[in-house]
């Protein structure tokens, strides 16, 4: 190993632990940003020691120069451009394109390197291509979807077809036989039947899940990406690929975990799905009769004299596009000496930690945000539970046992003195059962949009109490 | 002893996941979106592969793939970090009329030269300049 290899290894283990160092700060928003920094510095130190390895190798012709510089700036400039313009209402979207890219850029350097290889490829590099190109495939068209279902290109609804299963089965079938052909007995033609199969698995995969599931299925195409570019590291024998590639495939994993866990759902019935029917919600008819209605004026006296307001954030307020009003609310309460702070369930918004982000774009600082635990035991304490636009989280049905969310965590709202739900309409969450917490005596619901009825909520405190 | 390239790889993998799982799992949850884009940031890393792979690109399919591959990569990688660091600038610990306003305003005849980085700064100062 000659003097020049010795140092890139060693810049690519600099890299590497700034990758494990920029992720470890962000422990705390406070250092989250030095993490970040940290990380970018880590990565320009790994692309531009792979640069000198480019220009001592000395083998590159100019036209690979010239496509890898042109790709490089037209990918640059498109991710840029979108990164500075992405609204954070959309940035389940974006993440979700970077999924792709990345799986999908993985997969083009396992196969390219498999093609080079002719019909000298080793069972270990067929093993590792096959890996590389299968998850990275099944990322790249599965992302796709995921981002045109969130986008609203693609239906958000389950879409599934009869025998979709069979086809799912033929497609895994296919991608794994052909696979195990092809240790036997390389060749190009028949991964590119593999890949295929991948590309269309990612698709028929990601179809029947529901808008709802989304902060779970993104987490997962994470993890996929993450492990479909360390398998890319195995083809080309690059450790810093590797190293990089198995920590997002932790990240993701962990969070995949997280989100099914506070969904109440198993990972394996998410993606068998045509369940989480999300943005459908149907206006079915309440449980007449014992639900209290209320008025903004009211609801603005409610909030002005209490001491401690929890506000319970959910999808309705970002599908309503509220959190300036709700920021908006808070601080009129504030300026009045109410204590107020914001109880986010962890599958609040439509990826994980979605609704933080939204709620910092909205100048709410940090510390206001609590986590469920953190939270939980508040409420007894707090005068109003504000609710808006959050539903299973909030049901009390799920503490007894036969129940479709019997056993998913939930943040204790009834427990507080009153609370006040500002929803559309009676319609169902997408467990598609009734809300307990709506026929409590405590509770009053206010039927509107959440933007307008915050907007009328913060202005009727101005002028009544102001 | 030297061991057998496969083998090192995988030990490599087994521990980075590992190192991952650790350091990922004290992340608090008011986090997990710039966590996951940040993620989603490192394994940009897949630029280097990319780079690599032009290097021994000879054919035209196989520049078509270079190309490809370094165009996704980059995109990946430079709007990967960019959006985590605009993500992260938001996140503040007290409101932002007392933190960001002297800062916000000294820099903003400078932003309002640059039209990227002032539609940024834009997300930040829209909502200070609310009524309160």
């Amino acid at each position: 190993m000659s003097t020049f290899d010795w140092i890139i290894q060693l810049i690519y283990v600099l890299a590497a632990s700034c990758f494990v160092l920029g992720l470890h700060l962000m422990n705390t928003p406070a250092t989250a940003r030095r993490g970040n920094q940290v990380s970018t510095a880590g990565m320009a130190t790994a692309i531009a020691a792979t640069l000198a390895i480019v220009i001592h190798g000395n083998q590159i012709t100019a036209t690979g120069w010239v496509v890898m510089l042109a790709g490089a700036l037209v990918g640059g400039a498109a991710g840029l451009y979108s990164a500075r313009r992405i609204q954070m209402t959309a940035m389940p979207q974006l993440v979700s394109m970077f999924n792709a890219v990345g799986g999908g850029a993985a997969a083009l350097v396992g196969l390219h390197d498999y093609m080079r290889a002719g019909t000298s490829v080793s069972a270990t590099m067929s093993v590792t291509t096959l890996l590389d190109v299968i998850i990275g495939g099944v990322t790249f068209s599965g992302s796709l979807i995921a981002a045109g279902k969130l986008q609203g290109v693609i239906t958000s609804a389950p879409v599934t077809f009869p025998g979709a299963r069979l086809v799912n089965s033929v497609l895994a079938v296919i991608a794994v036989g052909f696979g195990a052909y092809l240790i036997a007995s390389p060749g190009a033609a028949l991964l590119a039947v593999v890949i295929v199969a991948s590309l269309i698995f990612g698709v028929s995969m990601v179809m029947p899940i529901g808008g709802a599931d989304m902060p779970v299925v993104i987490s997962l195409l994470n993890a996929f990406t993450g492990t479909a570019v360390a398998m890319a590291g195995f083809v080309i024998g690059n450790w810093a690929m590797i190293i990089a590639g198995a920590l997002v495939g932790a990240s993701g994993g962990i969070l995949t975990k997280l989100m099914a866990d506070a969904m109440n759902r198993s990972i394996p019935n998410i993606i068998v799905g045509g369940f989480g029917t999300g943005d459908a919600v149907a206006a079915v008819a309440g449980p007449g009769g014992s639900v209290h209605s209320i008025a903004a004026d009211d609801a603005a006296i409610q909030l002005a004299y209490a001491a401690k307001v929890i506000i319970v954030p959910g999808y309705g307020l970002a599908a309503a596009q509220a959190q300036h009003e709700v920021a908006t609310l808070a601080e009129v309460l504030e300026s009045r000496g109410v204590e107020v702070s914001y109880a986010i369930h962890p599958v609040a918004g439509r990826m994980p930690g979605h609704m933080n982000v939204l709620l910092a774009e909205a100048n709410v600082p940090y510390p206001q945000l609590k986590e469920m635990d953190e939270i939980n035991p508040e409420f007894a304490r707090a005068d109003v539970a504000l609710v808006i636009g959050a539903n299973d989280v909030t049901n009390p049905a799920a503490r007894r046992p036969g129940t479709a969310i019997s056993g998913m965590p939930i943040l204790n709202v009834d427990q507080a003195k009153s609370i006040i739900v500002i929803k559309r309409s009676m319609g169902h969450g997408y467990a598609g059962i009734d809300n307990e917490l709506y026929v409590n005596p405590k509770t009053s619901m206010y039927f509107a949009d959440a933007k307008k009825a915050l907007a009328e909520m913060a202005s009727a405190v101005k002028t009544l109490v102001g | 002893m030297p061991y057998p390239a496969l083998l090192v790889d995988i030990t490599i993998f087994v521990l980075s996941l590992w190192v991952g799982f650790e350091v990922i799992s004290k992340v608090p949850a008011t986090l997990h979106t710039p966590l996951m884009s940040a993620a989603n940031s490192i394994h940009g890393i897949v630029l280097a592969g990319a780079m690599l792979i032009a290097v021994t690109a000879n054919n035209a399919i196989g520049y078509v793939i270079a190309f490809l591959a370094a165009a996704l990569a980059a995109a990946n990688v430079v709007g990967g970090y960019a959006v985590t660091g605009r993500m992260l600038k938001m996140f503040r610990k007290r409101p932002a009329v007392a933190a960001a306003g002297e800062p916000a305003a000294v820099s903003a005849p400078a932003n309002a030269a640059r039209p990227g980085s002032s539609a940024v700064a834009a997300n930040g100062s829209s909502s200070k300049g609310r009524p309160a």
